[in-house]
């Protein structure tokens, strides 16, 4: 396990290094503020805002027409997603002559891709045109990671605000954090990854005839120019149906490693970003720390139980131990270029982040191993998280925190100088109550119903649960992976995906589930910056709970694992973990 | 308030429709341009030749059969390049226990007869375990080994030159550390067909 763990190391090294240029770079962004790439993309930035009609000198907007903004725009960005798969028949770039999606299909996959999710009920490679693929799903991939990110610029402007209620312009953010942050990455990124073998063309899927004179149809496509934005993004949905696992996706463990560095980057580095927009560096490390130490917990829980194997494997009489030439450990459902660590590292990642992509079989982990997963969810994802929302959503938590903690000392809580008051409070409670809520709601209708168990492919037992309640912890947390034996779509593999239905009931409660758990916390969220914004900051004193010390990250971390624990604990313990601990086989 | 909505709709229509252009049109075409004259191999899926004739590509898996061929990792798809699905056998399955099973005694029944003293112990969980894809270009170093004692007997090759073989056709980690070393099966078996050819 050793070259397993000194790839983590390596990993976490460069990540941290990462943090500070990225962060201070993010900061000149959100700022408005020159940065390197003025010069190139500046022209840009002001014919869009002539084109938008936005005055980037104006005054701003407050949080409420900050939010009209930004939900008037998504429910465009949704209108226009529909439309392109209904109408999927029709267009060019579709050499494989694809149909138009089924209404129901349609709709949980336009609300899955506005809303930063990318949960599939498809399989891309044989369900959706390259037209689809690029004007439609990639760019709300670019979108839906801008939007997430703005709202933390607001809340962050609202944070630091002293007079006024301006949370700076929605059009502006959106344009310069596309222009200068989203865009230039994926321009590079995808060029790397094409030059390590990831595939980039138009043409149709080849037949070749194979060394040993059997037959192989190639699936081709424009895949790099997703599949950067795809994890830079977070928001995690493949080109191909086994996603990151698929050679063509990622074809080596350097690209691994790219691209596991490319989901992380923007969520980690945010934390600098904070602490240097609020004047603060080690507000931002004390976030950071929180959120890196429940991440790295993760990893090695993963890592450990998926190197032990698995009890089908054990029963099988197969030998997991590791020796010179083998990884051992659970390689059921993972390649062997990434072996068991850079699998489990990935797993971690992108359940702690929102990006949901995989480069293996989440319903083949072991027991153990498969409860870091739902774990991390749990944790409403806000370690790390998805871009902006991971910081956003644990700005909340920090809040929390600060008014728990102020209740214990007996005195007003403060943060960062201004007053937590009652409305505050309400508002942070809405919104980190929001998605658990949706979270057991909606697995708990579609467990305990008819309806929901056409969807199970492990059947009734403990695998069979974990699907369900994986699917809808996936969905309201807007994340996207899956125990991807659980389906809305039904496709028979059929020319042209001919034939092929939806499952109406899990498209639609994944749908709604999706949509309300994203914009009802982004609407909270903006509401809590609308109150912080223009409060009057009191100098700190000696009575005042500090935010920057190793007491708070403890106190926080304590809050995150209290809420995510209590609410999912029982609900995990009855499908992963009831895996992990019995040693039957069903 | 409805001018500012009005405002809003306007401003909304006019930004998707030009990040459609920009992110959903130019942005691919031109990375693909960019590929396509760069690095064309890789762009179109780093296809591999045998006398002039495409034979598959180097990352994707294929399936062989047979005694004189090394053998890719168990697919649940078929090796299938164009539609790929997770087997999704579950920790506690067992079915899975059963096709593990299945797999297990194969590999040894195929093996054993040309590697005498090989075991059920040895079997490296590459050789009976699904991969990810379906089409996992790579075994393991130790699942090549095994085979190649059957190679070698097949094929009346010296096993010190399958072995060399191997060793030429493994991919070791990237930089020499990230991810795990893999043998590349369709090369290593097109370079054992030139070295020794079916009759």
């Amino acid at each position: 396990m050793f070259e397993g763990y000194l790839q983590i190391a390596l990993f976490v090294v460069v990540l941290v290094a990462l943090v500070k240029p990225v962060g201070i770079y993010l900061a000149r962004v959100f700022q408005n503020e020159r940065t390197f790439l003025t010069p190139v993309f500046g022209s840009i930035e002001r014919g869009t805002y002539r084109l938008l009609r936005v005055n980037p000198e104006g005054e701003g907007q407050d949080w409420k027409q900050y939010a009209r903004s930004l939900i008037v725009f998504s429910l465009l960005c949704w209108i226009l997603l529909y439309l392109i798969l209904r109408t999927q028949g029709i267009q060019p770039f579709n050499p494989e002559g694809f149909h138009s999606g089924p209404w129901d299909l349609s709709f949980n996959t336009t609300s899955s891709f506005i809303t930063n999710t990318n949960w599939q009920y498809y399989g891309g490679e044989t369900t959706l045109s390259f037209f689809a693929q690029m004007a439609g799903l990639a760019v709300q991939n670019f979108v839906s990671a801008a939007v997430g990110i703005a709202v933390l610029a607001a809340l962050i402007r609202g944070i630091v605000s002293r007079s006024g209620k301006s949370l700076g312009n929605f059009w502006q953010d959106i344009t310069r954090i596309i222009l200068y942050v989203l865009l230039p990455i994926s321009i590079v990124g995808a060029l790397f990854l094409v030059s390590q073998g990831v595939v980039q063309n138009f043409s149709d899927a080849s037949v070749v005839h194979t060394l040993s004179g059997g037959t192989q149809i190639l699936a081709q496509g424009p895949v790099a120019s997703q599949e950067v934005i795809k994890e830079l993004g977070t928001n995690g949905g493949g080109f191909f149906n086994v996603n990151s696992a698929y050679p063509f996706e990622n074809p080596s463990g350097l690209t691994n490693f790219v691209e596991m560095l490319l989901i992380l980057v923007i969520p980690a580095s945010l934390t600098y970003t904070y602490g240097r927009m609020v004047g603060s560096q080690r507000q931002g490390w004390a976030i950071f720390a929180a959120m890196f130490t429940l991440f790295i917990i993760g990893v090695v829980v993963v890592y450990m139980a998926e190197q032990h194997g698995s009890v089908a494997q054990h029963a099988a009489g197969l030998h997991t131990h590791a020796f010179s030439g083998s990884t051992g450990g659970n390689l059921e459902g993972k390649e062997q270029r990434f072996g068991i660590a850079d699998t489990s590292l990935w797993t971690a990642i992108t359940t702690v982040t929102s990006a949901g992509a995989v480069n293996g079989a989440f319903e083949s982990l072991t027991g153990i191993g498969g409860a870091v997963p739902f774990t991390n969810l749990g944790f409403s994802e806000v370690v790390f998280g998805g871009v902006g929302t991971g910081l956003y959503s644990m700005l909340l938590y920090v809040i929390l925190a600060v008014f728990l903690g102020g209740l214990m000392v007996g005195r007003t809580p403060e943060y960062l100088g201004k007053k937590i008051g009652a409305r505050e409070i309400k508002l942070v409670s809405l919104g980190v109550l929001f998605t658990p809520l949706a979270v057991l709601l909606s697995a708990g209708a579609a467990s305990a119903t008819e309806l929901g168990k056409r969807s199970l492919y492990a059947g009734i037992n403990p695998t069979g649960f974990s699907e369900n309640l994986y699917a809808y912890l996936s969905q309201a947390n807007n994340n996207g992976s899956a125990w991807a034996g659980y389906t809305g779509f039904v496709q028979p593999h059929a020319p042209g995906n001919a034939g092929s239905y939806g499952i109406s009931f899990a498209d639609l409660l994944g749908g709604v589930v999706m949509v309300t758990a994203r914009y009802a916390p982004i609407l909270f969220v903006l509401a809590v910056a609308g109150a912080m914004a223009g409060k009057k900051v009191s100098p700190a004193g000696l009575g005042t709970m500090r935010t920057d010390n190793p007491t708070f990250v403890f106190l926080l971390i304590g809050i995150v694992i209290l809420v995510g624990a209590l609410t999912f604990f029982p609900a995990i313990l009855l499908g992963p973990i009831s895996n992990g601990l019995t040693g039957s086989l069903y | 308030m409805t001018g500012g909505l009005r405002k809003d709709l306007r401003t909304g229509l006019i930004a998707i429709v030009a990040m459609t252009v920009v992110l959903g049109l130019l942005y691919p075409l031109a990375i693909t341009g960019i590929s396509q004259v760069v690095f064309p191999g890789a762009a179109n899926g780093s296809k591999v030749s045998v006398d002039g004739k495409v034979v598959g590509s180097r990352l994707i898996g294929q399936e062989f059969k047979g005694k004189a061929w090394f053998h890719s990792r168990p697919s649940a798809t078929g090796y299938s390049g164009n539609v790929t699905y997770f087997g999704n056998g579950g920790p506690n399955s067992a079915e899975l226990r059963d096709e593990i099973r299945e797999e297990l005694a194969a590999y040894v029944k195929q093996n054993k007869p040309y590697d005498h003293s090989l075991t059920r112990e040895d079997v490296p969980v590459d050789a009976v375990t699904q991969s990810a894809s379906g089409v996992d270009p790579d075994i393991s170093q130790a699942n090549a080994r095994i085979q190649a004692h059957r190679i070698a007997a097949v094929r009346h090759l010296p096993l010190a030159k399958v072995e060399e073989l191997i060793d030429q056709n493994t991919d070791g980690r990237s930089l020499g550390v990230l991810g795990e070393p893999g043998v590349n099966v369709l090369e290593l078996n097109i370079a054992i067909d030139k070295e020794a050819p079916l009759p």
